[in-house]
């Protein structure tokens, strides 16, 4: 039956709470935290957020019924309690698959994470996670590569791999630079990184820097017998510059580039990801700003979020914080959140903050990167918490040693492989930790070193955003 | 005063990968390995090469991977046979994963010359 027009301003819970639907499969859904204005009440405030980050607008419009809006709208569901927290709750809301683009990351965060996140009914709004249905997961590429495929380029198996960012991070010129690159790379890890900062500055342009690098690269492989890659910082000012960076890296046959997918935008990473599928190319994936977005309890997206999102945008690893090191996160949390990026099904499990089941189907896989303020000391405790799919990197803790970064390195590589080697021969890593890496140290005077110069470390500050429970 | 350093030197390496960083595995350890390959359900497969190709991708099969194989002692036994009749060649074991198709652990047991 066809609807009349009604001028005028109408309750959203009118049209927009609908707490007896039951959401399709194909529906993308969404669970936000919200925190209203005082004496607006709940199911208004979670209409209102269903409506503004789908079809509705602050007024009824003429022209709405020149459509079937009720096909295109977003649904609230479901309202829960946020537990130990009394002003705000949990909004679920559904939306149609055709609100949004085949592949596209970004026409997905511009509805859901859009005009809604300023809306004045709302003191606080955040998108704790989203259920990608497997119609709309199919229309994305994902990773290039995937960790399978990493694995056999990298000819790296059975372990975590091994890896550092260069420092100083700003300052070096190109031939220095690829002076610490060899260091890292010749005393046994399988990759260094450009720190994020490193574009293309007037210390050093970034074509110099990846000759150089290409060339540490080359000496420690040949000297080594090992795969080794550096991640070439290809995330510049405009996508041309970005794609042009990208194919110089190719043209001198280095495995792996980077890129800042959030600073950077989902169009451009979504791109380059194609780029690395069609160039062989391995694509790491660095998150600068996700704390700006992620941080807050009650504002912005959580980090499990961004990480889906960039699975589905394309990347071959992902930084995920430690848990151990200087960094944020909690550790169910994160362990969360890397199911999301490595598995191919994860079920919803509050105490791990996944409110929805996942299907991944076929898509590939995502390393996580354990990165910031870890030493060999943390080292069981990340093999256990990270396990093999993950890439755990030692900055400080690599060149920070007495002997400089080529015994650094080798001081982390003895560490890791004595605790895999322990873990596999059944024992109890995180507890045994101390023994294990003291009795490795025998055979290595750089783990002694090492073991000896971070002894005193710790980072014990409580995390500022945890699981609500 | 003559000069003395504390600062000792890191002399280069070459390695064959995983477990390239520790000292040769006693037999028992090597059992320990072989062990938790089986447990974790992995076909246990056995490559041989000559040292001039260790980085090669492809290294000769040692007979066919030995799928479903759960006798430790038969693993052990194929390892000693590989490097009977390679005894100068790289010879390593690998956990093979059929479910995701990639190698759950991967070592050399005996090092060519």
């Amino acid at each position: 039956m066809s609807k009349k027009y009604d001028a005028g301003v109408k309750e959203y819970r009118d049209t927009y709470w609908t707490p007896d639907y039951v959401p399709l499969d194909t529906d993308l859904l969404a669970c936000f935290k919200c925190t209203g204005q005082e004496g607006v009440p709940k199911e208004e405030v979670a209409a209102a957020v269903a409506a503004e980050s789908s079809t509705g607008t602050w007024s009824t419009v003429w022209s709405e019924l020149l459509t079937d809006l009720d096909f295109y709208k977003g649904r609230c569901y479901r309202i829960e309690d946020v537990p130990g927290d009394k002003e705000s709750f949990y909004a679920f809301i559904a939306y149609p698959l055709d609100l949004f683009e085949e592949g596209s990351i970004t026409n997905v965060l511009t509805s859901l994470v859009g005009n809604v996140f300023g809306f004045k009914a709302l003191r606080h709004l955040r998108l704790e996670d989203i259920r990608f249905p497997m119609a709309f997961i199919k229309t994305c590429m994902g990773p290039p590569n995937g960790i399978v495929v990493e694995r056999d380029r990298m000819n790296k198996y059975g372990r975590p791999l091994l890896g550092c960012t260069i420092k100083p991070k700003l300052g070096l010129s190109g031939k220095n630079y690829g002076r610490v690159v060899y260091e890292c790379l010749r005393g046994g890890l399988d990759f260094t990184k450009d720190d994020e900062n490193i574009n293309s500055q007037p210390f050093q342009r970034w074509q110099n820097r990846f000759e150089f690098v290409a060339e540490a690269v080359r000496s420690s492989q040949e000297e080594t017998g090992e795969k080794k890659g550096h991640y070439l910082n290809c995330t510049a000012a405009t996508p041309e510059e970005m794609y042009e960076r990208a194919e110089f890296a190719k043209e001198l046959g280095q495995p792996i580039i980077m890129h800042d997918y959030i600073t950077g935008g989902f169009t451009a990473n979504t791109g380059l990801a194609k780029w690395c599928r069609k160039n062989g190319m391995l694509l790491h994936i660095h998150r600068a700003m996700h704390a700006v977005i992620d941080r807050h309890p009650k504002h912005g997206i959580h980090f499990r979020v961004l990480a889906k999102c960039l699975r589905l945008s394309g990347g071959d690893q992902l930084h995920t914080g430690t848990v151990v090191g200087k960094l944020e996160g909690d550790r169910q949390t994160t362990l969360g959140y890397i199911d999301q990026l490595r598995e191919s099904f994860v079920p919803e499990d509050r105490s791990r903050g996944n409110f929805f089941d996942q299907d991944w189907g076929s898509m590939g896989g995502v390393f996580a990167v354990a990165s910031g303020g870890i030493h060999v000391w943390h080292m069981p405790a990340l093999v256990s918490i990270f396990g093999d799919d993950s890439v755990l990197q030692f900055g400080g803790g690599t060149h920070g040693h007495p002997w400089g970064s080529a015994a650094g390195a080798a001081a982390n590589r003895v560490a890791l492989e004595a605790c895999v080697k322990a873990r596999n021969a059944g024992r109890e890593i995180e507890k045994e930790g101390r023994d294990i890496l003291t009795e490795a140290a025998k055979h290595s005077p750089e783990l002694a070193i090492a073991l000896d110069t971070w002894k005193e470390i710790k980072f014990e500050f409580d995390t500022v955003d945890k699981l609500d429970v | 005063m003559p000069f003395k350093s504390t600062v000792g030197d890191y002399q280069t390496v070459a390695t064959l990968e995983t477990f390239g960083f520790l000292p040769p595995m006693t037999q028992d350890e090597i059992y320990d390995q072989i062990a938790y390959i089986i447990a974790q359900g992995w076909s246990p497969l056995i490559e041989h090469v000559h040292p001039s190709r260790s980085m090669a991708t492809y290294w000769s099969y040692w007979k066919l991977p030995f799928f479903g194989e759960k006798d430790l002692g038969v693993i052990v036994s194929e390892l000693e046979a590989c490097h009977r009749a390679y005894p100068d060649h790289h010879v390593r074991l690998v956990g093979y994963d059929a479910y995701t198709q990639s190698q759950g652990a991967c070592f050399v047991v005996f090092e060519g010359r």
